[in-house]
C-alpha cells in the first residue's frame, strides 16, 4: 500500500511539471490555432541556456534562470515575425510542418553545441528530501510542483482578471471579433507565443536542474502530448487535470511494469483517447469529424 | 518554340506524356538509368541506390500528405515495419518477389490501423496519433526480440532471382531501380484515376467532397494505406540493400526527413518527389564533404555532422514553406516554361 501511495504521489507530483508543459502547447493552441510540435526543444533550449549562464558565464542560478527568460522571449518574438506570421492563413499541416522544422533546427543546434551528453545544472530550489509519514519525497520534485503550481495559478489569475489576459482569450476565441474591438490581435499573438516560449523555458529549468540535462529532454514534451489530448487541446484547465492524471498513470506504469513501460504508456494512452474521446475531458465538442 | 500541345482526342490529352519530346526525355532518361550500372563509378551508384530508396518512401508520403493532405509522422516507424517483415519473410525462405509486397501489404495494415483515429479526428489529432504510433512501433522494434532482433538488429538474407544473388551495389541497383520506377508510374497513374481526383477533393475541401459522393473515410484510411505500402516496400529494399537493421535507424528524425523531402520537392506531385528525394540525398553528402574538408582545420568536426544534418533538414523546411510552398517542382515548371516560351517572356 505504501509503495502504491509513494509512486502516486510522486507521480502526481511529476505531473505538476508536466502540466506546465502542458500549457505551453495550449496557450499557443488556444492562442493561434498552431498545434507547436517544437515546445519541447524550446524547453530544452532554455535549460541549455541556464546551463550555459552558470557554467560558462559564472552566473548564479536565479540570474542565469531570469536570463534564458529574456533569451527565450525575444527568440520567440523573432521566431513568430520571421516564420508563422507569414505562414499565416496557410493550412494547418504547413503551419505544423514549419513548427516540426524549427524543432530540427534546435535540437541539431543544442547537439552540434553541448553534444549528447548529460549535465547537472544547479538546482533552483533545495534539495533536501522531505519526509511525509512513510514516504520519502525528494526536495526538488515538491519545490518544482510548488514552483508549477504558483505559476499556473498565477496564469489562471492573469486570464480571468487583467487587461491583457482577457484579450488574448478574445483573439483565441474570435480573432476577427477582437479586432473589430479594437484589439491589437498581431500583438495578442506574438504575446501568446513569448508566454508559451516562457512557460516551457521554466520548465525545461525545472526538470533540467532535478533530472539532469540531455537533449533527451526534449523528447519529455512528447508524452505530455497525451495529457493535452486527454484534457482537450484547447482547455488550460483540462490540461492541468489531465497532465496530473498522466503524471501519476505513468508513474504507476513505471513502478509496477517496469521503466521501461515509460516510453510507451503515454502514447498509447494518447490512441486510446483519440478512439474513444478525441475532444477529451474539458474540450470544447466542436472538434470536426470525418 | 513549342507553346502548348494540340489535343485532337481525350485519350491524347489523358496521356502522361502529353508531347513526342517528353516522350523522347523520358525515354533517354529509362536508357541511362538501366545501363547506369555500366558506366557508373562506384560512388555514383552507391549514391543512386540510397536515392532509389528515397524515391520509393517519398512517393508514399507525399500520396498521404502531399495528395491527401494527411499528415503523417509514422513514415520512418512504417519503413521500419516493411523492414522487419521483409526480414522475417526472407529468414522464411521466401524469394524477394513475394517478401517485398507482403512486407508493403502488412505495412499498409498497419497504416490502417494508425489512420484508424482518423474514423473519430483529423487534422492536427491525425498528427498526434501519427507521432504515437511511431513511438508505439519503435518501441516494438527495440522489444520484440525473436522477430526484430531487439537493440543489436537483425540481419537480412540476400535477394535472389533465378541464382543471381543482388549483392553489392551494382546489383541491387536493378532491384531498386525497377522497384522505384514502377512505383512512381503507379504513383502518377493514381493521381489520374477516381482515387487519386478523392485525395485531392478530400485534401482541398473535405465537406465539399463528402456532398460530392467521396466517402471521406475510406478515402482518408486508403491515402494512409498506400502511402504506408510504399514506405513498407521501400523500408523492405533498405533491408535486402544493407543485409542487417538495427532500430537506430528508424527515428523520428527519418520521418522529417521524408516529410522536409515531400516539401522539398513539391507537395502532389511524382516529380516533387523525384526531385525532393534527390535534393536530401545530395543534401547530407554535400555537408559531409564540407565537414570533411573542414575537418583539416577542426578536427572535431566530424561529430557535428549529425546535428548539423538536423539544423539544415529544419531550416530547408522552413525556408521552402516560407518562399517557395510548391517545391522544387514548381521552380522547374518555371525553368521550362522559359525554355518553351523563349524569345518571349512569362
Amino acid at each position: 500500500m505504501s509503495e502504491f501511495l509513494e509512486y502516486s504521489l510522486l507521480g502526481i507530483l511529476s505531473g505538476g511539471v508536466m502540466a506546465l508543459i502542458a500549457l505551453s502547447f495550449v496557450l499557443i493552441y488556444k492562442g493561434t490555432g498552431v498545434v507547436n510540435f517544437a515546445v519541447g526543444e524550446v524547453m530544452m533550449l532554455g535549460a541549455y541556456l541556464y546551463y550555459a549562464g552558470t557554467n560558462s558565464f559564472g552566473l548564479a542560478p536565479w540570474l542565469a534562470f531570469i536570463g534564458s527568460l529574456v533569451i527565450i522571449g525575444i527568440l520567440a518574438i523573432l521566431v513568430e515575425r520571421a516564420v508563422l506570421r507569414p505562414l499565416s492563413g496557410q493550412p494547418t499541416v504547413a503551419v505544423m510542418m514549419a513548427t516540426i522544422g524549427l524543432a530540427s533546427i534546435i535540437h541539431g543546434g543544442v547537439e552540434a553545441v553541448y553534444g549528447g551528453d548529460t549535465y547537472s545544472p544547479p538546482t533552483l530550489l533545495p534539495r533536501t528530501p522531505v519526509n511525509l509519514g512513510e514516504v520519502l519525497i525528494p526536495g526538488t520534485v515538491l519545490g518544482n510542483f510548488a514552483m508549477a503550481t504558483i505559476l499556473i495559478g498565477g496564469f489562471l489569475v492573469f486570464f480571468r482578471y487583467s487587461k491583457t489576459g482577457i484579450a488574448l482569450r478574445a483573439t483565441a476565441s474570435d480573432p476577427v471579433t477582437a479586432a473589430t474591438l479594437g484589439i491589437n490581435i498581431n500583438f495578442s499573438q506574438r504575446l501568446t507565443w513569448v508566454l508559451s516560449a516562457l512557460v516551457g523555458t521554466v520548465a525545461g529549468v525545472l526538470i533540467a536542474s532535478s533530472a539532469g540535462l540531455s537533449p533527451l529532454l526534449a523528447a519529455a514534451a512528447l508524452s505530455v502530448f497525451a495529457a493535452i489530448i486527454l484534457g482537450g487541446l484547447d482547455s488550460v484547465l483540462g490540461a492541468i487535470v489531465a497532465s496530473l492524471i498522466i503524471g501519476w498513470v505513468e508513474a504507476l506504469a513505471a513502478g509496477y511494469l517496469g521503466g521501461k513501460s515509460r516510453d510507451i504508456v503515454p502514447y498509447v494512452v494518447v490512441l486510446a483517447i483519440l478512439v474513444v474521446r478525441p475532444y477529451g475531458i474539458f474540450g470544447t465538442r466542436t472538434i470536426e469529424r470525418l | 518554340m513549342r507553346t502548348a500541345v494540340f489535343h485532337e482526342s481525350y485519350a491524347a490529352e489523358e496521356r502522361l506524356w502529353d508531347s513526342r519530346t517528353a516522350r523522347a526525355w523520358m525515354l533517354a532518361f529509362i536508357v541511362v538509368l538501366f545501363t547506369m550500372p555500366l558506366w557508373s563509378g562506384d560512388y555514383l551508384l552507391a549514391m543512386a541506390c540510397i536515392f532509389g530508396i528515397h524515391v520509393i518512401a517519398t512517393l508514399g508520403l507525399n500520396l498521404t500528405t502531399g495528395n491527401a493532405g494527411l499528415i503523417s509522422l509514422s513514415h520512418g516507424a512504417f519503413m521500419g515495419v516493411g523492414c522487419y517483415a521483409v526480414a522475417w519473410l526472407a529468414k522464411q525462405g521466401l524469394p524477394f518477389f513475394l517478401s517485398l509486397p507482403l512486407a508493403g501489404l502488412l505495412t499498409a495494415v498497419i497504416g490502417v490501423l494508425v489512420g484508424l483515429p482518423s474514423l473519430r479526428v483529423k487534422g492536427i489529432y491525425l498528427a498526434i496519433a501519427t507521432l504515437a504510433a511511431h513511438f508505439v512501433l519503435t518501441f516494438v522494434f527495440r522489444e520484440w526480440d525473436s522477430v526484430t532482433g531487439g537493440v543489436p538488429g537483425t540481419s537480412i538474407p540476400r535477394a535472389q532471382l533465378f541464382g543471381f544473388v543482388f549483392i553489392g551495389d551494382r546489383r541491387n541497383f536493378y532491384l531498386i531501380a525497377v522497384v522505384a520506377v514502377l512505383l512512381a508510374l503507379a504513383a502518377r497513374n493514381l493521381a489520374r484515376t477516381h482515387i487519386g481526383r478523392a485525395f485531392v477533393a478530400v485534401r482541398d475541401r473535405d465537406i465539399s467532397a463528402e456532398i460530392l459522393g467521396v466517402n471521406l473515410l475510406r478515402t482518408k484510411l486508403l491515402a494512409f494505406a498506400i502511402g504506408a505500402f510504399y514506405a513498407g516496400v521501400a523500408g523492405g529494399i533498405l533491408g535486402y540493400f544493407y543485409g542487417a537493421i538495427t532500430p537506430e535507424y528508424f527515428v523520428l528524425t527519418l520521418a522529417v526527413f521524408y516529410l522536409a523531402a515531400v516539401i522539398v520537392g513539391g507537395l502532389g506531385t511524382v516529380l516533387g518527389s523525384v526531385l525532393g528525394a534527390a535534393f536530401m540525398t545530395l543534401v547530407p553528402e554535400v555537408l559531409r564533404l564540407v565537414a570533411h574538408a573542414a575537418s583539416q582545420w577542426l578536427p572535431s568536426v566530424a561529430g557535428l555532422l549529425l546535428p548539423m544534418g538536423q539544423v539544415v533538414f529544419g531550416l530547408l523546411i522552413i525556408l521552402f514553406l516560407v518562399l517557395e510552398p510548391h517545391g522544387l517542382a514548381a521552380i522547374w515548371s518555371r525553368v521550362r516554361r522559359v525554355f518553351h516560351l523563349w524569345p518571349f517572356r512569362t
